[in-house]
């Protein structure tokens, strides 16, 4: 089964999906988007690096993310800039030192557009290996953080007071994130790994009542994204990274139907339409 | 473990400073096993900056806050919002720092009568409820110190009183510490062991009639507050704190008065601040 690129492809999607799920769900609890993509952003400095220093992409990718995330953290505490500002700032001059990086490796040839876009269908064996190990990795990482994070995702002077250590709990939760985007880079890309990370989480809001539910339905979601966008890709010759992501938006789209719309929609299979417009738009 | 000597946490000479200017300083107190402290003073007087201070939320610029090897803290912030995107149930909620078994988070959701709430998410509750279900999850944690800044908010008045009389009993079933911060300043000191003004600084401290008579405490809050308070000093055997506030609330005075317990001192500054309180209201 391996053997096919297409096995490969939706193992390895399936594989980052599980894991971007949960991770996500953080991402939108904390408004940590424009955090997500800075990271992202920054990846494409560790694809030069990687080139320049002749090591591993993904380690690379890895460690540049976490510098940049400890960067972030320096220059909120000192500078008189506004995070967002900052982000900004972080986010594409890292990405512009990137490109002119790897512009002056001229012995270098790159597929520029497989690093900004992703090539999901070009998957090893090694990357699937490293998908899942990597992503076993930082799920159980997260399990064993998971009380304390959430803890200071609702109030950080809460968990600060009874003794979950927020502090430390938010700098791992950082290196998750780095480790998370530098092993999907290759499956949609530097400029879309935001987009798997979020999409799924924002989709399984309107159907979770708990946070632990929230992280799998949001897991589920994108594994479900990544075999819609997958087989869309070979049915429509579309590029597959921002294929995936598209269908992330479509069932994010199904998830904030009104209540009436989606009762249509199971009404319509029994032959009886209603529409009750007493029910709210989900709490 | 209770019988130890040893304070929960102490705060010694403790300040913060923010943007060149001292939020607090020269901060000294306590909070010993089975004691509860009230930290009162207007708006902005620092409050609840030592409070964190003594959390260890905040770090002192200067001084020295202490806190006892793993001292189980429960903790009722001031503040606490829930963004939309966070689903959370009360009865999760009840989890947050810590696993609770059903039973006890039940039992301490029906002290505060939140048991039907159980399955709500937070976000929709009113501020009453939310405060309960703060209050609910601190006690189900069966803290060694209980601490709450303004637990009162949102409450209404009559659910105010059975509040200060649910966090003594709560004192006196786990024996733990109760660090108390109000700005309410007649209620909560009936309860009191101790009382701390703070006004940028520690200005009067000790038991409530002490402070309650003392020049730095009238100067702060004025002589009516000062009246106010001291309705509560014969109320010190807690009995009464309930039936003393619907009594000045009524305006009526002679209710629930026994002659010997010391009301008839003060009978004068009840009506005084029966009036005083009910134009406030």
């Amino acid at each position: 089964m391996l053997d096919d690129f297409f096995a490969r492809a939706l193992i390895a999607g399936s594989g980052v999906a599980l894991v971007a799920g949960p991770l996500g769900c953080f991402i939108v609890w904390r408004r940590l988007a424009y955090f997500g993509d800075t990271l992202s952003h920054a990846a494409l400095l560790g694809v030069a690096m990687a080139f320049l220093l002749e090591v591993n992409i993904t380690l690379a990718v890895f460690v540049v993310s976490v510098f940049v995330s400890l960067a972030l953290l320096l220059l909120q505490r000192r500078a008189t800039l506004s995070s967002d500002a900052l982000l900004g700032l972080l986010a594409h001059s890292a990405l512009a030192v990137g490109l002119v990086a790897l512009a002056f490796m001229t012995w270098v040839r790159v597929d520029l557009m497989g690093f900004l876009f992703g090539d999901i269908l070009a998957v090893t064996r090694f990357d699937i290996a490293v998908i899942w190990l990597g992503g076993a990795c930082v799920l159980s990482i997260l399990a064993m953080i998971w009380r304390s994070l959430f803890a200071a995702t609702v109030n950080v002077e809460l968990a600060q007071a009874e003794s979950m250590r927020p502090e430390r709990s938010n700098i791992i939760f950082m290196l998750l994130m780095a480790a998370v985007i530098a092993i999907s880079m290759k499956i949609v890309g530097v400029l879309l790994i935001t987009a798997l990370l979020i999409i799924p989480a924002a989709a399984a809001r309107r159907f979770a009542s708990g946070p632990e539910q929230m992280a799998l339905l949001a897991s589920i979601i994108g594994v479900i994204a990544v075999f819609g966008g997958l087989f869309g890709s070979l049915e429509w010759d579309t590029p597959a990274g921002p294929s995936i992501v598209v269908a992330a938006l479509a069932l994010f789209v199904v998830s904030v139907l009104p209540t009436p719309y989606l009762k249509l929609f199971k009404n319509t299979q029994t032959g009886e339409v209603q529409i009750d417009h007493s029910r709210g738009t989900g709490q | 473990m209770l019988q130890r000597t040893d304070s929960l946490i102490a705060l010694n000479n403790a300040g913060m400073v923010r943007a060149g200017k001292w939020l607090v300083r020269g901060v000294t107190m306590t909070v010993e096993p089975g004691e509860i402290v009230t930290l009162i003073g207007p708006n902005g007087s620092g409050k609840s900056t030592t409070a964190k201070m003594a959390l260890g939320i905040f770090k002192p610029d200067e001084g020295i806050a202490q806190k006892r090897a793993d001292l189980k803290i429960g903790y009722v912030p001031q503040k606490l919002s829930i963004d939309w995107t966070l689903p959370l149930t009360v009865s999760r909620f009840m989890r947050l720092t810590g696993h609770i078994s059903r039973k006890e988070a039940n039992s301490a959701m029906a002290a505060t009568e939140v048991l039907h709430l159980a399955k709500s998410e937070v976000r929709t509750l009113s501020g009453g409820e939310f405060q309960r279900v703060l209050l609910a999850r601190a006690m189900a944690r069966k803290p060694e110190l209980l601490v709450l800044d303004e637990p009162v908010q949102g409450v209404d008045f009559s659910g105010e009183i059975a509040l200060y009389e649910l966090i003594r009993e709560i004192r006196d079933k786990l024996q733990c510490g109760v660090l108390l911060i109000s700005h309410d300043l007649h209620i909560v000191m009936a309860a009191t062991d101790r009382v701390i003004c703070l006004n940028g600084h520690v200005c009067c401290s000790g038991t409530p009639t002490t402070v309650a008579s003392s020049s730095e405490y009238k100067a702060l809050f004025g002589a009516r507050a000062a009246s106010g308070l001291a309705i509560y000093e014969h109320s010190h055997d807690h009995e009464h704190l309930p039936d003393g506030r619907v009594r000045h609330k009524d305006g009526s005075i002679t209710d629930h008065c026994h002659p010997g317990d010391g009301h008839h001192d003060h009978s004068h500054e009840h009506s005084a601040d029966g009036k005083g309180t009910s134009s406030d209201a």
